[in-house]
């Protein structure tokens, strides 16, 4: 599977992009939430046959998706999901946007909800770069956060720490759990101290036992 | 007003009479042995006969959509839309716009004569719903020799005859645009197309709609009804930024002769509809909007409805309308995506109302032209 993907990497697909493009079954129903200019949905409509839509809020974006045939919904993530059905979807994505939602342990719920297994990924506020950042005084920027903390979008930063607990908490089933560096891939270091050397967390969660 | 861009113009542009002699039976359960269409076309068909759009005209429009007639000052309602260069590129498609049945612009309608009685139809001639206007244009395809549109667009009522294609004819449809449309229209809207259904039918120049054989016409209630629904088309605060309510002399005259600028706005509206509009195909245009519920057919579920669609959707709404809000679109657009159709939604930042779906609005076109660029290059164009 991962061989396909790399010879497919000619079309720009980011890493931790292909890394979840492996994780969706052929012919699965996916909802992309943010799903910015499309590429990730165009890409698995091509190569794995999903029938998605992505829902966007960026006009250009949503300009960008059509021009590309994915299908686009301009909605903010903010205003929920509640024009989706229960179930209706095997898998929900929300990629790096889960820091910059009002309440992203609800958004997580409802996207349970509506899709079977939801993908999440995040970038680590648990880095080694963004303790230096924070033990010098200062609020970190870095390849994965590059906003000043006066203009970022991201009001609910967490860690790989803080991720684990909440979903153990929430009696969310971590499916799969994978661990990226800047370069998107994952070395010895990541292994030996995964929330000190992750930038990328992406997981793939069910919902409780159950429910 | 802001413009979208390049785009050429069609040209002058002829009308032309298309004699559909299949009888069409309608909902109404009345027959018509055969109607008249007027169509006016842009653009060439190619030889694969893949490129075809139709566009379907809102309450007041007609088949005038693009270029000038002879020296005509302004040119047809969608000009800004429809040439070479423009989001429906006469360049690459065949564009077939027409007066609808029961239109009153060179279409079979009240204001034509009833072959069968030699009479003018008047209030005789049958009411109609949007699914006949779709057996109707249905019919008109065959007779132009094409058997799937690469397109159907239409935006307000248009949109509603977009929406009813892709369900009553699916195979005939390969992409539908619904612009600034509803499921079905809301009490409210229906409140507004009575009061002015009523201004019509109590002028005492109606005469039960015979009033071609009186030699006049039911002015002050079209002009009324025109006047009304120009205020539902337009947002408050376009309104606001457009009149204000500033006096147009410097003293209020204490009469009711017109003292603000959106009084004159709307009489003017309303003087200019007299003379181009028939009172009898403005009811008939009223209660199709009215009767429009396809989902009616399907045990009152849209998403039922939508599941006999074959058609890719691109469904957009403007955030300042009001009568027909970016909330019913919405409606639209999750029935498609339970029914498992391909859509995509687009939200346009607006501020004039209704009326925004016929203007060059940037951000519009841009989507409708990445969006029927996609088109033209899949049916070959």
């Amino acid at each position: 599977m991962s061989a396909n993907l790399d010879l497919d990497t000619g079309i720009g697909l980011r890493p931790d992009l292909q890394l979840i493009a492996g994780w969706i079954k052929p012919g699965s129903r996916v909802l992309d939430l943010g799903c910015g200019d499309g590429k990730l949905l165009d890409y698995l409509a091509q190569h794995r046959g999903v029938h998605g839509y992505g829902l966007e809020i960026d006009t250009a974006n949503v300009a960008a998706c059509i021009a590309r045939g994915v299908n686009v919904i301009q909605a903010d993530l903010d205003d929920g999901l509640r024009d989706f059905e229960t179930g209706s979807f095997d898998y929900v994505l929300l990629t790096q946007t889960l820091q910059a939602l009002q309440r992203p342990d609800e958004a997580i719920e409802e996207i349970l909800r509506v899709g079977r297994s939801a993908i999440v990924t995040f970038p680590n506020f648990g880095h080694w770069r963004v303790r230096q950042a924070l033990l010098s005084g200062h609020m970190p920027v870095t390849k994965t956060l590059p906003a000043a903390w006066y203009d970022t979008s991201n009001i609910h930063l967490c860690t790989v720490a803080d991720f684990d607990a909440l979903c153990a908490a929430r009696g969310w089933r971590v499916r799969e759990r994978r661990l990226l560096n800047r370069a998107h891939r994952e070395g010895w270091s990541i292994r030996l101290a995964p929330n000190l050397f992750a930038e990328v967390a992406l997981y793939q969660l069910r919902g409780r036992l159950g429910s | 007003m802001q413009e979208s861009g390049a785009g050429g113009s069609v040209g002058i542009v002829v009308p032309q009479v298309v004699d559909i002699d299949v009888p069409l039976i309608l909902d109404c359960g009345r027959l018509l042995r055969r109607h008249q269409l007027i169509v006016e076309t842009y653009g060439q068909l190619n030889a694969a006969r893949s490129n075809a759009v139709l566009i379907c005209h809102a309450l007041s429009g007609d088949h005038h959509a693009a270029g000038y007639h002879g020296d005509e000052r302004k040119p047809g309602w969608w000009d800004n839309c429809i040439g070479p260069g423009k989001p429906i590129d006469t360049n690459r498609f065949y564009v077939v716009s027409l007066n609808n049945l029961g239109g009153c612009r060179g279409s079979t309608g009240p204001n034509t004569v009833d072959p069968e009685t030699g009479r003018v139809w008047g209030p005789d001639f049958p009411l109609l719903t949007v699914r006949d206007w779709v057996r109707s244009q249905g019919l008109l395809a065959t007779q132009l020799g094409i058997q799937q549109w690469a397109a159907v667009i239409g935006g307000s009522l248009g949109g509603m005859q977009v929406m009813q294609w892709a369900i009553d004819l699916p195979t005939r449809v390969r992409h539908a645009v619904v612009i600034a449309s509803a499921p079905q229209i809301s009490a409210q809207n229906i409140a507004f197309n009575e009061i002015a259904r009523q201004a019509i039918l109590s002028d005492p120049d109606f005469h039960g709609g015979r009033y071609y054989e009186h030699g006049v016409v039911p002015g002050r209630g079209l002009r009324l009804a025109r006047m009304l629904g120009h205020i539902t088309y337009l947002s408050d605060a376009a309104m606001r930024a457009k009149f204000g309510n500033d006096l147009k002399a410097p003293q209020p005259s204490f009469n009711f002769d017109v003292e603000f600028e959106v009084e004159s706005y709307l009489r003017y509206q309303g003087e200019s509809f007299v003379d181009r509009f028939d009172a009898n195909t403005y009811l008939l245009m009223t209660k199709a909007l009215d009767y429009f519920d396809p989902a009616r057919d399907y045990d009152d579920s849209l998403v039922a409805a939508f599941r006999q669609a074959q058609a890719r959707f691109l469904v957009i709404a403007f955030s300042s309308d009001w009568r027909f809000s970016p909330a019913r679109s919405r409606e639209i657009v999750k029935a498609l995506v339970d029914a498992g159709r391909p859509v995509s939604y687009a939200l346009i930042d607006s501020s004039l109302g209704h009326d925004d779906f016929l203007m060059p609005l940037p951000d519009y076109h841009l989507m409708l032209r990445h969006y029927l660029s996609r088109v033209a290059d899949e049916v070959g164009a």
